[in-house]
């Protein structure tokens, strides 16, 4: 039996509905909406008047080699944190299943770091590996590795990846851990009098186990390196050098709000939009097929 | 084929010490039910059996070799789960083959093993399905086909037919029997199910509280049972027990008498209202209350009259079917 709750009128659901409703209209139908119209015109220099240039704004995106080159770069990027960021979430899951004693006490600060905002992580690791200040870029000067992200495109994207995977790193955990922890204790041991050890186990039970947590988390995450590393990108190297650090969200920025070119932002981002729809459907309909729920 | 010893085996959580020394030398081939009530260590007891648990002290002996710091995975045994344990992403037949294919079992004997084994559970037309696709019954025998085909020394049974319903329990309890005697591997089986146990076992371990209270053959257990703990818990109805006082009897702490021991007669050793009868069909169980308040429980068999409710009947029995037990619930001779 269903049970259902029934309101009089119509007055009180619209009321309690209404928040969520108009929040999501004015901060995400609304702007969506205007970029979608804005992409197809090109504004003046002053921003006084628009001209009407219809899919133009694309075909120049679609001829531009920088746009592409960002294509690339944010493949890379979104890999490399999605990969750094579950792959060491996975790895401290698996210790953390193993405690016994304490495992609350890791727990609680391994989830320290996603309370800590992207630019304010961004900050803390530019801090780190600053060329003059830095403690870590000291200590590899020491070591007779001399450290300058500013200048090195390998280094900036492998601080901006690491950067960007840190704060992750919990979100990630308590997903695998809870996964982990889903798994039935007797299967591991059926599998361990059936002769499997740890990594047979592993490779054998656990893993296909947890792939529905493991796709939940490749989907999120990867939408996370499109998106929300936008503040550590701009806080540790504003896309550079040479244009090495530059995702696609931080080129809509860059070039929308720095350059001024607001048509061919506009554009960008309604490609951003197009290409996560297009990615999530994909994942869910390929990955998803090797999923065991 | 091997023997299994315990010698003076303990296991402490912590400070708390759960298992209070078992010994036991299981011959090959043997079927031993280790039963008790739950939290009795009877699972712990198993479980150290199997390498799952470590051993506090005392010796787990296959086949004459120490195994106390053995894996599971050396130690030649199968374990079916009281939940099966069943790898759900896998099919019945890789369930099977699991074991097989980690031990590089090549792949025709693999194909053979597990064609026999689903041949003797009549699990053939299932092999390409899911555990999830499967009945609680089904499920239970893919469970059993993991332990036949890897063909180990010693068979581990924990709890294998408690989430089965009754009706296939019996059905289940016969099979493990029948393959078991097929097999002839030696086997333990923990239970808390009297019946399961008695019907089951070559011999039987009954646990209370850490401390195996008796050792034996179902019948011989059931007849002479050592504690008054194994005469409450062997036997359904539960044993009576009775104040020695108010049969008149001295030199005991209290009486045992079977329900199927006593008769309902017009003058007999005690007397009691009735307070209610279960009819059965083949027997009646009618429900005394002495004249302390206490009830008992008389078993008779469908042709003799069923007291009415309310009734005050008189209740004999043989002298020799009296178990006599000191304060320690020991059992005192007679």
């Amino acid at each position: 039996m269903e049970k259902r709750v029934t309101f009089k009128g119509i007055w009180l659901p619209i009321l309690l509905v209404a928040p969520q409703i108009i929040i999501t209209a004015i901060f995400f139908f609304y702007p969506a909406g205007q970029a979608i119209w804005q992409s197809l015109y090109i504004p003046d220099p002053f921003g006084l008047s628009m001209q009407w240039v219809g899919l133009g704004n694309f075909e120049y995106l679609a001829g531009d080699p920088y746009y592409r080159t960002s294509f690339i770069t944010t493949a890379i990027f979104s890999i490399l944190v999605t990969v750094v960021s579950m792959g060491v979430a996975l790895y401290l899951a698996v210790l953390a299943d193993r405690l016994i004693k304490g495992s609350g006490a890791y727990r609680t600060l391994l989830i320290w770091p996603y309370a800590v905002a992207p630019a304010v992580a961004g900050v803390l690791w530019l801090f780190m590996f600053n060329t003059r200040v830095g403690v870590v870029a000291w200590y590899l000067g020491v070591l007779g590795y001399d450290w300058n992200h500013v200048l090195n495109e390998g280094e900036a994207m492998g601080l901006v990846v690491v950067a960007s995977a840190w704060g992750r790193i919990s979100y990630n955990f308590l997903f695998f851990l809870a996964g982990l922890q889903a798994i039935p204790k007797s299967v591991i041991e059926a599998a361990a009098i059936d002769g499997a050890r740890f990594w047979t186990r592993f490779r054998t039970i656990v893993w296909p186990l947890l792939s529905p947590t493991t796709f939940f988390l490749m989907v999120v995450n990867i939408i996370y390196a499109f998106f929300e590393t936008f503040g550590v990108i701009h806080t540790i190297t504003s896309g550079g050098p040479q244009q090495a650090t530059t995702i696609l969200v931080y080129k809509v920025f860059a070039d929308g709000f720095v350059g001024q070119d607001l048509g061919s932002s506009a554009a960008q981002s309604v490609v951003l939009l197009v290409l996560v729809s297009i990615l999530t459907v994909v994942q869910f309909k390929f990955v998803e097929r090797r999923v065991h729920y | 084929m091997a023997t299994v010893t315990l010698k003076n085996l303990r296991k402490s959580f912590g400070k708390t010490e759960v298992i209070h020394g078992v010994d036991i030398d299981i011959q090959d081939g043997e079927f031993i039910v280790i039963v008790g009530p739950s939290g009795c260590g009877k699972s712990t007891l198993l479980r150290m059996v199997a390498g799952l648990e470590t051993v506090t002290s005392g010796e787990v002996g296959i086949d004459g070799r120490v195994v106390n710091d053995v894996e599971p995975m050396e130690r030649d045994i199968a374990m079916v789960f009281q939940n099966y344990a069943l790898y759900p992403h896998m099919s019945v037949f890789d369930n099977m083959a699991y074991g097989l294919k980690i031990g590089k079992t090549p792949k025709s004997e693999i194909e053979t093993r597990v064609a026999q084994a689903a041949k003797m559970l009549q699990l053939e037309p299932y092999l390409a399905r899911k555990p999830r696709e499967l009945s609680g019954g089904q499920r239970q025998r893919v469970a059993m086909g993991r332990a036949i085909v890897r063909k180990p020394a010693v068979f581990l049974f924990d709890e294998p037919l408690s989430n089965l319903d009754a009706k296939l329990r019996v059905q289940m309890r016969l099979e493990i029997k029948a393959l078991q005697r097929e097999l002839g591997v030696t086997s333990l089986y923990v239970t808390h199910d009297q019946v399961e146990a008695m019907t089951l076992a070559d011999r039987m371990i009954v646990m209370n509280g850490g401390v195996a209270d008796q050792i034996g053959a179902p019948l011989d257990v059931y007849a002479d049972p050592q504690t008054a703990f194994v005469a409450g818990f062997i036997g359904s109805p539960p044993t009576n027990f009775i104040e020695p006082a108010l049969i008149g009897q001295t030199g005991a702490a209290q009486i045992g008498i079977r329900p199927e021991h006593m008769q309902i007669t017009q003058s007999g050793q005690v007397e009691g209202s009735v307070a209610y009868a279960e009819a059965l069909g083949a027997e009646t169980l009618v429900h005394l209350r002495l004249a302390q308040g206490q009830m008992i429980t008389v078993r008779q068999d469908a042709s003799h009259p069923i007291p009415q409710e309310g009734d005050t009947v008189a209740l004999e029995w043989a002298a020799q079917s009296l178990m006599r037990f000191d304060q320690a619930g020991k059992r005192l001779a007679d």
